[in-house]
């Protein structure tokens, strides 16, 4: 019954998502007020009823219904409770659930948070979101429906995937997706513009704080992926160039690049239609991405063959889309005419600077990732591209991004002196030089290449502080007037720093993860490893009952100098209902390094398989993401962004001062 | 996301072994160094992108006990390379091959900055012209106005 009416609510939700997408728009047409508002209730509603529909299909799961197909696929009622709820989007149609409520979600979003809007964009903006949300709908209720029903249930479920039973995994779908859903918002704003032929720095800075909550939602499920990739697969790998992470990292490429192109348009009107194609793509991207990812077409062409129905409506979709925003774009961009000139030599020269090398960064993940499918549908020879390819093409395209990310924020806006600003990073250069020299000198003989990523870091970093040193005046006013300067300075401000330092960490991260180092032994109970100064000793391995495993779980003593570290202890758990075993690692971390240590297999003579890595400055490549993360959450709850939401419709297209990271 | 391929090799793999095994290794460090090398560039055919060095599935075993065979019998890193290929196909190589089938992959990258700079001064330039209508500032206005534009950015 109740996932009849979750059925039925997705169903409704699809009306009501055909009316915000045409009634609005037919009102903003013809100044219609009635009409036009007709799109914030249509989001309400819409919200509601997807709402609606999430939490019915979550009860199914809880209360392990086993006449819904969806959930026998997926579930099983020995599964503990957090793994039944996240397990609702752990699938194709779930999945697709959940994206559909993060739509609505964000419009419903626009529809309260953005009433300052004029109303002839607002309705526009959620006319879009309408559209988007109507070929969602179409899509689930045609080709992949979660509420499908079976009779007679089985006894039991078929379980979710064991790798997939992890707190790590559970919630990083939701964040990936919030990140891809939110950037709609950009796209529908983008959209809306187009429509109206007008973009203006009230645009940019109506866009911006929703492009940055995507973002930081975006970098954070990345970063989750990536964590849980390291901690899962027994050998601490964290990013591998599959097409998979390579379909979330695209959006992630524009979407940093849009959110540094939109300051231009909010401080210096121009960039203008670049900065509304770069909201299309990025959304386009989004959308590539999930259906790409969750139709299987990345694994293989054939994917299509097997399900031809998915996969034409998911074709339909994306052209629809994106070849309907492309086409608007063509036909309106070229009567966006920018208004502020500038030097090259200056803070929108780099900001282009910036915008250039990410988009072309993303255009070689983008090849990376296509071009084997396309040479294979193609009838070319079977290609694989993986990490070689990435590090010669897409790395030298970052290393002068990220020199340049020190540089940038010291320039003016218009015209800069690039020679001062050299001039000024003096700092940075003795930062270099040290952590170069010191790092070449006790790795002698080690990858040369991981020096000159921890060189990078280390100007990055200096930079960074440099350029905030020298907003605040340090040590040039006296220190209390630099500390009133510091209080004074707006959160967008703090925000840039944060997320540049960010960055730094996170190449020192990438960079040392290449002076790993590795021992893989053989060990009877009371065997030993070496390891960087470590000795870890197995002591023994016990048999311990999970709820829905067995698990082995070994405890290894970790001394150093003759002196007790820790007790480590790496699982391996055995799934019977899937006949599946997976490794549980243990890591110890002191921040600047982790122990990694995996269980391997047993013989039958009780010697087990031990993997041991020592992994210098690894854990920084995840903090690093934090601290980005917390950049853009910082330049979110910048004041002025509130202020200019209160602010009256008459006031708004006034000048007022906007927030802007480089003030 | 990344459970697609997890799916894959876990199906491939279900009693899954990790990674390069201890039994597999050779007893010659340097050979044992380079069999590393080579494997860390090869694909495990089975799962998305990770190398064999990485993947615990049966075939990338196989491979890798391949390469040991190779090397041990005195082939080149080279040699070794190329009875793989011709054993697995060019599929199995991370790093794709310079051919005309991938000239689009391999120098697409670079020539999209190349072009994107050139477009970018091209841009600029256009758009500096622009203003050339209006009469141009005497020095002494360009000061003043230099002056009041360094104000406004402070």
């Amino acid at each position: 019954m109740i996932t009849e009416l979750g059925h039925f609510a997705l169903i409704l939700a699809l009306f009501v998502a055909i009316i915000q997408s045409t009634v609005p728009l037919v009102g903003a047409a013809r100044r219609h007020v009635g009409w036009m508002a007709v799109g914030r209730s249509c989001a309400l509603v819409a919200f509601g009823l997807t709402a609606l529909a999430m939490l019915a299909l979550m009860h199914a799961y809880v209360t392990s219904d086993f006449t819904v197909i969806n959930v026998i696929e997926n579930s099983h009622t020995d599964k503990p409770l957090l793994y039944k709820i996240t397990g609702v989007w752990g699938n194709h149609e779930g999945s697709m659930l959940l994206w559909v409520f993060m739509l609505s979600l964000c419009a419903a979003a626009v529809a309260v948070f953005s009433n300052n809007l004029p109303p002839a964009l607002q309705a526009r903006v959620l006319a879009v979101q309408g559209m988007i949300a109507v070929g969602f709908l179409l899509f689930i209720l045609f080709t992949s429906n979660p509420f499908a029903r079976t009779f007679p249930a089985p006894p039991n479920g078929q379980g979710l995937n064991p790798v997939l039973q992890d707190p790590g995994l559970a919630f990083h779908p939701p964040f990936l997706y919030l990140g891809y859903v939110g950037f709609s918002v950009a796209f529908a704003f983008a959209v809306a513009a187009l429509i109206e032929g007008r973009v203006d720095a009230a645009w940019a800075r109506w866009v911006r704080p929703w492009t940055l909550a995507s973002w930081c939602a975006l970098t954070i499920g990345i970063a989750m992926g990536s964590w849980w990739a390291y901690y899962t697969l027994g050998w601490g790998g964290w990013w591998f160039w599959d097409p998979v992470e390579n379909a979330s990292f695209m959006p992630w490429l524009v979407g940093t690049a849009l959110i540094h192109s939109s300051i231009v348009v909010e401080k210096r009107d121009t960039l203008k239609s670049w900065t509304i194609l770069l909201a299309i793509i990025t959304f386009s991207l989004s959308l590539v991405g999930t259906f790409l990812v969750r139709s299987g077409v990345l694994t293989s062409v054939h994917a299509f063959a097997t399900d031809p129905t998915r996969g034409t409506f998911i074709l339909l979709l994306l052209v629809v889309a994106i070849g309907g925003s492309l086409t608007l774009y063509a036909i309106r961009a070229p009567a966006l005419k920018g208004g502020g000139l500038f030097a090259p030599i200056s803070r929108e020269g780099a900001l282009v600077l910036n915008n250039l090398l990410l988009s072309c960064g993303c255009a070689t993940v983008f090849l990376g990732t296509l071009y084997p499918l396309f040479l294979d549908a193609m009838g070319g020879p079977k290609l694989s591209v993986g990490f070689p390819f990435f590090n010669r093409t897409f790395a030298p395209m970052m290393v002068p991004m990220v020199i340049a990310v020190g540089v940038g924020p010291m320039l003016a806006w218009k015209r800069g002196d690039l020679l001062g600003a050299l001039q000024r990073l003096w700092v940075a250069y003795i930062a270099t030089a040290l952590v170069v020299l010191v790092a070449f000198y006790v790795t002698y003989g080690g990858p040369v290449l991981a020096v000159l990523g921890l060189g990078l870091a280390a100007w990055l970093f200096t930079a960074v502080l440099t350029e905030f040193a020298e907003r605040i005046r340090l040590f040039r006013v006296p220190l209390s007037d630099s500390v009133r300067r510091a209080i004074h300075l707006p959160r967008s401000a703090y925000g840039m720093t944060f997320a540049h330092l960010g960055l730094a960490v996170s190449v020192a991260g990438f960079a040392a993860s290449a002076y790993a180092q590795e021992a893989i032994e053989i060990l009877k109970p009371g065997g030993t490893i070496n390891i960087a100064g470590y000795v870890l000793t197995l002591e023994n391995v016990t048999r311990i009952p999970g709820p829905n495993y067995m698990a082995d779980d070994a405890a290894i003593r970790v001394t150093r100098g003759g002196e007790l570290v820790t007790v480590m202890h790496p699982e391996r758990r055995f799934f019977p209902l899937q006949q599946q075993t997976t490794s549980e690692t243990s890591i110890r971390t002191n921040f600047l390094a982790d122990l990694y240590v995996a269980l391997g297999d047993s013989d039958t003579e009780g010697d087990w398989t031990v993997r041991v890595y020592w992994k210098p400055l690894v854990p920084w490549i995840w903090i690093g993401a934090v601290i980005m993360a917390f950049g853009g959450v910082v330049s979110l709850s910048d004041r002025r962004w509130r202020v200019g939401a209160a602010a009256g419709a008459s006031r708004r297209r006034n000048a007022q001062p906007m927030p802007v990271a480089g003030e | 996301m990344r459970t697609w391929f997890l799916c894959a090799l876990l199906l491939m793999a279900s009693l899954s072994a990790h990674a390069v095994e201890p039994r597999e290794r050779l007893a010659d460090p340097a050979l044992e160094a380079r069999a590393r090398t080579i494997s860390s560039e090869l694909r495990c055919l089975v799962c998305q992108n990770e190398s064999i060095d990485e993947s615990g599935a049966d075939l990338a075993h196989d491979i890798r006990m391949f390469v040991r065979e190779r090397l041990t019998a005195g082939d080149t890193d080279a040699q070794a390379m190329q009875a793989i290929v011709s054993r697995y196909g060019a599929f199995v190589l991370l790093k794709p091959p310079v051919e005309r089938a991938t000239y689009v992959l391999w120098y697409a990258p670079p020539a999209l900055v190349l072009l994107g700079l050139i477009g970018t001064v091209i841009w600029l330039r256009r758009r500096q012209v622009v203003p050339a209508d209006a009469a141009p500032l005497s020095p002494e206005e360009t000061r003043r106005l230099d002056g009041l534009l360094r104000e406004n950015d402070g």
